[in-house]
C-alpha cells in the first residue's frame, strides 16, 4: 500500500526553483533513499512532507489524504516525523525532557521511554544531562529517539551521518535498521551513500531538483549512480520497479 | 531593631511585587513576548472585583473565585485573535499592540469609574497584625499575600519543569522549530502561557487592590515595578522574579526608612545599579535561552 505520494511538486524558495514537478510514491514498510548532490532538493523534499514548506504546485498525499496544506504539528499526529538536519535539540532540557516533548503528539504504538533506550543504550546514561551538552552523536540518537517517541509510521531523517565519526554512523545506521524492522517506513536523506545504499530497499537522485535516476540499490551500477549523482551525462532511468 | 522591621516589611512588599510581575515573566520566557498593558490587567481585575462587591455584597475576598478564572478565559482568547497576528509582525508589533491595549484599558475605565482613587476593603484583614516583639508587627494580609506569592511562583516552576504542559512551553521557548516538528501545537501552547499569566496578575491585582489603592491609569506605574522585578531576578526565570522582587520590596522599604520621600527612588537606584552590573540579572535564564 502506497503511504507517502507526492505528485507534480514544484517548490521555490523565493524565486530559487528548488523542485521541479517532482513525483515519487513511498510504500508502507519499504526504505527510500534519496541522495543527491547539495542544492538537488533532498532537504527540501522532505521539507514539503514535514509540512515546513508548502509546495508552489502539485499535491502531498499521506494515506491517500490530500495533506499539502496541512500544519507541520498536524502532521506529526498523522504520523509523519523528521528528524531535522543538525539535530535541532532542545538545548536546555535534559536528554530525557527531549524524548518527553516527543510524545506530544499523543500517539499510540511500541515506542516509550524504554523502548527507545534499549535501541539507544548510551543516550539511557545521559538521561539527566542538558541535551546542549551531548556530543554530536548522542545528540542524534536523542533526534531520532525523539522522533520515535510519536511512534511514526513515516521516518524521515535529514542528513543522519553528517558531521559524525563514521563508527557512530554506522552504530546509528544499525539502529536504524532494526526500527525498520519494527514496520517503520523510512525516507532517508543522505550524502553518505555507503550507508544509503546499504540500508536503502528503493534509491532516488536528484538532480536540480529532478529526479535523474531511480531504482534498486542492487540492480544499479556504481557508475550509474555518479554519473546521476554529479549529472556527468544523461543517466538513462532505470526501467526498474522504483518510483519514477 | 527599625532596619530589620524594614528588611521584613520589605519581604513582605517584594511578595507582592512578585507575584504581580511572575506573568510578564513567563510570557517573555515562553514566548519573547513584553505585555506592556500588563499592568493595565491587574487594575482591569481589581474593577471588576469592585463592581462584582458593590453588586453583590460581601467582602472581596470570594470575587477571586470570579475574577481569576475569568482572567485566564481573557487570556487564552486574548492570545489566540489578538497576540497570535501581532507576533507575525515585526519584534515591534506585540509592544505597539500591547501599548495600544494598555491605552484603551486605561481610557474605558476612565470613562466607566472616573479618575478616582479605589480601594478593595477587606475589614479589619486590613489593618490586623501579629507581634512578633515591640517594634515588629507583621500585617495579616501582608503575611497571606506573601506566602501565596511563594507558593503561586513555587507552583508555577514546579508546572513548568515536572509537568508536560509545562515542558512543552520550555520545549517552544528553547527550538520553535523542534516544538512543531514533534507534534507541539504552538498556538495552544502560546494561548495557555497567557491564561496562566493572566490569571496571576489578576491575583497580584486583587491582592494590590486591598493592599493599597487603584485608579485607571496606576496600571501604567505598577508595570514599571513588575518589569523591575522581573529585569533584576533575570529575564523569563521564576525564582529569579520572586527574587527580584524581594530585592526591589527590601529596597523602597529601607529607602523610605531612610528617607520617608524616597522610597521609590532606592528601588528605582538598585534597579538600575544591577542593570549597569549585572545586566543579565542575578539568575541567568534556566530555560528559553535558545
Amino acid at each position: 500500500m502506497t503511504l507517502l505520494r507526492l505528485e507534480g511538486v514544484t517548490a521555490h524558495y523565493g524565486h530559487l526553483q528548488a523542485l521541479d514537478e517532482l513525483t515519487l510514491s513511498v510504500e508502507e514498510g519499504e526504505i527510500l533513499a534519496v541522495i543527491g548532490a547539495n542544492g538537488a532538493g533532498k532537504s527540501t523534499l522532505l521539507s514539503l512532507v514535514s509540512g515546513e514548506l508548502r509546495p508552489s504546485q502539485g499535491a502531498v498525499y499521506f494515506n491517500d489524504a490530500d495533506i499539502t496544506s496541512l500544519e507541520p504539528y498536524r502532521r506529526v499526529r498523522l504520523g509523519i516525523s523528521l528528524v531535522p538536519e543538525g539535530r535541532q535539540m532542545f538545548s536546555t532540557l535534559t536528554t530525557q525532557e527531549n524524548l518527553l516533548v516527543g510524545k506530544a503528539s499523543h500517539r499510540r504504538g511500541p515506542w516509550n521511554l524504554d523502548t527507545v533506550y534499549d535501541v539507544f543504550p548510551f543516550i539511557k546514561k545521559r538521561r539527566n544531562v542538558r541535551a546542549g551538552l551531548l556530543s554530536g552523536g548522542e545528540q542524534q540518537a536523542v533526534a531520532i529517539a525523539r522522533s520515535l517517541m510519536s511512534n511514526p509510521s513515516l521516518l524521515l531523517l535529514d542528513e543522519v551521518s553528517l558531521g559524525l565519526a563514521p563508527v557512530i554512523v554506522r552504530d546509528l545506521y544499525a539502529a536504524l535498521r532494526d526500527v525498520a524492522a519494527g514496520g517503520t517506513t523510512l525516507l532517508v536523506v543522505e550524502q553518505d551513500l555507503t550507508e544509503a545504499l546499504g540500508i536503502a530497499d528503493h534509491v532516488l537522485c536528484l538532480l536540480e531538483g529532478r529526479v535523474a535516476l531511480a531504482g534498486s540499490p542492487k540492480n544499479l551500477t556504481q557508475s550509474q549512480v555518479l554519473n546521476a549523482y554529479f549529472g556527468l551525462h544523461e543517466a538513462a532511468p532505470d526501467t526498474g520497479t522504483g518510483p519514477s | 531593631m527599625i532596619w530589620v522591621n524594614a528588611v521584613i516589611q520589605g519581604l513582605l512588599l517584594g511578595g507582592l511585587y512578585a507575584m504581580f510581575s511572575c506573568g510578564l515573566s513567563l510570557m517573555f520566557g515562553v514566548m519573547r513576548f513584553v505585555n506592556l498593558a500588563h499592568g493595565d490587567f491587574a487594575v482591569l481585575s481589581a474593577y471588576f472585583a469592585y463592581v462584582l462587591v458593590e453588586h453583590a455584597g460581601g467582602t472581596p475576598l470570594w470575587t477571586f473565585a470570579a475574577v481569576v478564572p475569568a482572567a485566564a478565559i481573557v487570556g487564552f482568547l486574548l492570545q489566540r485573535l489578538l497576540l497570535d497576528r501581532a507576533l507575525i509582525g515585526s519584534a515591534l508589533s506585540p509592544l505597539l499592540v500591547t501599548f495600544g491595549l494598555s491605552i484603551l484599558i486605561e481610557n474605558v475605565l476612565q470613562q466607566s469609574f472616573g479618575a478616582n482613587n479605589e480601594s478593595l476593603f477587606v475589614g479589619s484583614l486590613s489593618y490586623e497584625s501579629w507581634k512578633v516583639n515591640n517594634s515588629i508587627y507583621l500585617g495579616r494580609l501582608q503575611v497571606i499575600v506573601f506566602v501565596i506569592a511563594v507558593v503561586l511562583i513555587a507552583g508555577l516552576q514546579l508546572f513548568l519543569s515536572r509537568s508536560q504542559p509545562g515542558r512543552l512551553m520550555r520545549a517552544t521557548a528553547d527550538n520553535r522549530r523542534s516544538a512543531a516538528l514533534s507534534g507541539v501545537n504552538e498556538r495552544r501552547v502560546r494561548a495557555t502561557a497567557t491564561a496562566i499569566a493572566l490569571a496571576t496578575v489578576a491575583i497580584g491585582g486583587l491582592f494590590l487592590a486591598m493592599r493599597t489603592s487603584f485608579t485607571p491609569t496606576s496600571g501604567s506605574n505598577d508595570l514599571i515595578f513588575a518589569f523591575e522585578s522581573v529585569i533584576i531576578g533575570g529575564l523569563g526565570n521564576l525564582w529569579g522574579t520572586l527574587l527580584g522582587g524581594l530585592i526591589l520590596g527590601v529596597a523602597q522599604t529601607i529607602g523610605s526608612q531612610i528617607n520617608p520621600a524616597d522610597g521609590i527612588l532606592a528601588g528605582h537606584l538598585v534597579f538600575l545599579a544591577i542593570l549597569a552590573y549585572r545586566p543579565q540579572g542575578i539568575i541567568a535564564a534556566r530555560y528559553a535561552d535558545s
